[in-house]
């Protein structure tokens, strides 16, 4: 397959393939262009090989995996047959990198001063202190960040994190590079820095001419930021066009599921799992990748589909690689919410005054909230504003607590022991399913425990409960057997949700149960508990940062910010029509898949 | 954690330190009844040099067959470096789990408990005990123990604290499992690997302390053959006999260097770390760059 190389291109990316040593191939035959100015989306799930492309334009690979063919070509050099000495001066000065993580990537005992300072004194040894100090004003005035004195002089830890993750933009930008690589570089931020740190990011590649290229998970980013979109899918470029194109109509239908799985704010629309799960390494299919996933699967599809154009429009080459590509336009309905009548609503827990703190810090402020019996409340909030401490406070696993708290008609202490039955009817799940697990019980081992815990079973009628619960969180009963190293993240999620299940709770606090896990995936669990719902009357509280999601599982919404609940009402009431500034700041800072407000 | 045995047995490390460690450990226990002679019986010349068929390593300083205290002499170090570390990694991690989950202030006195012991020289405590108490083999082994103790303490309650920080174990308090399934069945099973890593380097550390003591005349009691003490009784004769002194030294570096190979293959296998390929890997898509240089250059 042949690229018509863009004249005028800054990055050129060619066939690139990276393959674990000795191994399977992580990615093979990725190819793109990047051009001056213009921000290129790398969208995918966890395991296609995201970051391994984004390591790989800077010519460097993982352990353990290495660049096995292909060219990089930077302003008309490659980066991959330059030596050593040449690439460290590459980086940096024509292209740099932004990493995920700006805790991780800031070293802790330098000040910010010396970390930007340092940069110039390698890549430009001939630069003068005053022009160094200009340099390092420029660029902080262009990320947006106070060039005096004082800041520099601040170490990691003093800053937020959207601070800390201006000082890696940067950093990346002190030497003036052509071309950016930025592998999710807002994943561990709030949605309000998020928005900001987005905004700095798009007007630097837009006055200064700086081609991006922005690795993410997160389709609503994307949308809001980029001007073309790479989607990929186990390692292959399933589609790639402009930014329009792949959202309004997506012709791959991996890039439509994918669509169809993101909870968006914008409205309340149906969100369809992708079926199946994205294959191992080792266990990629020969032909098209995603055919074991997708409906409109045919013989002709054992075969491998080639990255083909299907047309352009507006100048934007659109290429597609797939046997069966959509046409049409991506259908868009919203699905009604639950209707919610007031003599229904009755609270199953009432809380007042809840007030809690660690050590010298309150973290609470008199909170008060009402669950009602079978409906699923969402309580959202920023990090740090107190949201997992109170429903922690539920379970009783807060010591410093006050207030009251009713359950089902009788009082209950906050704090303190609880009795047997209590704990059995209000059932925690958490957010990092890869934590919740004990990772020397096989899955059976874990459900069963709690089933002989709660109820004087015999053990015969465990193994029983255990296949029925199985079968609830769609499982398969052999992975009774498995350890939880064995299972996918959505598949742990599952055990974790199926171990609060089997304990027949009447309510269940979700603390950020999807935040951890891929797009797809978190359809499926949303999905999931939407359907247990209304099987089980169960009461929910969920517990997000994520607005999308409130839209798709919420009925009622609770906002707390600083401790304090500021707004608190139905969803749909609350989403669409804000009351209290602060969640209108929220919900405009949130990104959204769809224009309009549905 | 079939997974990992298996992946143990194939480790070429662990093979050898397992056949070092096994072959020593085998001569100790079947030795004394394979040997040639009486280990106490005076059947040669002093220093006699290895030479006669009926004496491999040749006579000791007395004339004893020192092939015949060879093998003769493991067992009371062996089990006693056993008996020692054993009982301190059973206290310790006791101590050292209900350190890492009891409250603050008496998880506070534990540890500076430990920092004052760790401080006080393993040697010098044993010496003392044993020149004050006597030197019972019982006695000796506690006491070893008791100056192993304080770090088995600390890592025991380092891992539990690292573990106990979990939601596994939360969701397990959360559910209101009594505390002593929590230990046993959240906390113990996954601290287990460290503490069997720590296991394998207390027993060399164990050999070492209790050869040392028998080197110092304060150990096993002569006659009675022991390496260490054949260590001390043959040195004078090292010029003239050496085997007599090589022989329990090799014995006892090959333990050592066994047990320690089997741990670190242990610890290694546990953390799921292999062999570091960074390094390599960087290497060879340098050597790529280069090969295609050339490729470009010729063309």
């Amino acid at each position: 397959m042949s690229v018509v190389p863009f004249v005028n291109a800054l990055l050129q990316v060619r066939d690139l393939s990276v393959a674990i040593e000795d191994g399977p191939e992580i990615v093979g035959e990725v190819s793109f262009s990047v051009l001056p100015g213009e921000i290129v989306g790398v969208v995918g799930e966890s395991g296609c090989g995201k970051t391994s492309i984004a390591t790989a334009l800077l010519g460097d690979s993982r352990a353990g995996a290495v660049i096995s063919g292909g060219s990089v070509f930077l302003d008309g050099r490659d980066i991959l047959a330059l030596t050593e000495a040449e690439r460290q001066n590459m980086r940096g000065a024509v292209i740099s990198h932004v990493a995920q993580d700006p805790a991780l990537a800031l070293n802790p005992m330098r000040r910010i001063g010396s970390l930007l300072d340092e940069v110039l004194r390698v890549h430009l040894p001939d630069l003068g202190k005053p022009a160094r100090e200009a340099r390092i004003a420029e660029a902080a005035a262009d990320v947006g960040l106070p060039a005096t004195r004082e800041f520099l002089r601040r170490f990691p830890h003093q800053l937020s994190g959207g601070q800390q993750q201006r000082v890696l933009l940067a950093l990346a930008v002190l030497l003036r590079p052509r071309l950016i690589v930025l592998d999710e570089p807002t994943t561990a931020l709030d949605v309000t820095t998020q928005a900001r740190v987005l905004a700095t990011l798009r007007d630097l590649c837009r006055t200064r001419g700086i081609g991006a290229v922005y690795v993410s998970h997160d389709l609503a980013v994307v949308r809001e930021l980029v001007d073309r979109v790479v989607v990929l899918y186990a390692g292959h470029i399933v589609e790639s066009g402009g930014r329009d194109q792949i959202f309004e109509s997506p012709a791959h239908p991996y890039t439509r599921g994918l669509l169809d799985a993101v909870p968006d704010i914008a409205g309340r629309h149906a969100v369809r799992p992708i079926r199946g799960h994205a294959p191992a390494l080792q266990d990629r299919p020969d032909g098209c990748r995603f055919a074991p996933r997708c409906a409109l699967a045919s013989a002709s599809c054992a075969q491998r589909p080639g990255l083909r154009e299907t047309g352009r429009d507006f100048g934007d080459r659109r290429l597609v690689a797939c046997h069966h590509p959509i046409r049409d336009r991506r259908d868009d309905t919203p699905i009604a919410s639950r209707l919610i009548s007031a003599a229904a609503v009755q609270p199953l827990a009432v809380l007042e005054g809840v007030s809690a703190s660690y050590g010298d810090s309150q973290v609470l402020f008199d909170v008060g909230l009402e669950l009602p019996k079978g409906y699923c409340t969402a309580l959202v909030g920023e990090s740090g504003s107190g949201k997992t401490t109170f429903s922690r406070a539920l379970v009783g696993s807060v010591e410093d607590v006050e207030g009251t708290f009713d359950y089902d008609g009788r009082r209950v202490r906050l704090s303190g022991e609880r009795d047997i039955d209590l704990r059995r009817r209000i059932q925690y799940i958490f957010q990092n399913p890869f934590r919740a697990l004990n990772p020397r019980q096989t899955v059976g081992q874990i459900l069963r425990t709690a089933a002989l815990h709660f109820f004087p079973i015999r053990s015969a009628d465990a193994d029983r409960e255990v296949a029925a619960v199985l079968e609830r969180v769609a499982l398969a009963p052999e992975l009774a057997r498995r350890y939880p190293r064995d299972l996918s993240g959505g598949e742990r999620q599952r055990v974790a949700i199926a171990r609060a299940l089997i304990c027949k709770p009447e309510l269940l606090i979700c603390d950020e149960i999807t935040s951890a896990l891929d797009v797809s995936v978190q359809a499926a669990i949303i999905d999931l508990l939407r359907q247990l719902q209304r099987e089980s009357d169960l009461t929910i509280l969920f517990v997000t940062h994520d607005l999308g999601v409130v839209r798709a599982v919420s009925d009622f919404v609770a906002v707390l910010q600083h401790g304090r609940i500021v707004e608190h009402g139905p969803a749909d009431r609350l989403l669409d029509r804000p009351e209290h500034p602060y969640t209108r700041a929220l919900i405009a800072d949130s990104p959204r898949l769809r224009e309009t407000a549905g | 954690m079939t997974s990992k045995l298996s992946a143990l047995r194939r480790d070429p490390q662990a093979r050898l330190g397992l056949v070092f460690a096994g072959s020593v450990l085998a001569m100790a226990l079947l030795g004394p009844a394979i040997a040639p002679q009486s280990p106490l019986a005076l059947v040669g010349p002093t220093y006699g040099l290895p030479g006669d068929p009926g004496a491999l390593l040749g006579y000791d300083y007395l004339g004893r067959d020192v092939l015949s205290r060879l093998l003769a002499g493991g067992r009371s170090v062996l089990w006693m470096s056993f008996a020692a570390s054993a009982i301190a990694l059973a206290l310790g991690a006791v101590i050292g789990i209900a350190a890492g989950l009891s409250k603050r202030w008496i998880d506070h006195a534990v540890v500076w408990g430990t920092d004052v012991l760790l401080a006080f020289p393993d040697l010098i405590l044993v010496l003392l005990v044993v020149s004050m108490l006597g030197r019972e083999p019982w006695l000796i082994v506690l006491t070893v123990a008791v100056s192993f103790v304080p770090g088995v303490i600390r890592l025991a309650r380092g891992v539990t604290l690292g573990v106990v920080s979990q939601e596994y174990v939360e969701a397990a308090r959360l559910m209101g499992y009594p505390w002593w399934r929590v230990v046993l069945l959240e906390i113990l099973p996954n601290i287990a690997t460290p503490l069997l890593v720590h296991l394998g380097i207390m027993l060399t550390w164990a050999v070492g302390v209790l050869s040392g003591l028998s080197f110092l005349g304060y150990g096993v009691a002569p006659p009675a053959a022991d390496w260490g003490l054949m260590i001390n009784e043959n040195r004078a004769g090292l010029m003239i006999q050496p085997w007599a002194v090589l022989a329990p030294v090799a014995m006892i570096g090959l333990f050592a260097l066994g047990t320690n190979l089997l741990a670190e293959s242990i610890s290694r296998a546990g953390s799921r770390i292999g062999v570091r390929r960074g390094v390599k890997s960087r290497a060879r898509t340098q050597m790529r760059g280069k090969k295609r240089r050339q490729r470009e250059k010729q063309a």
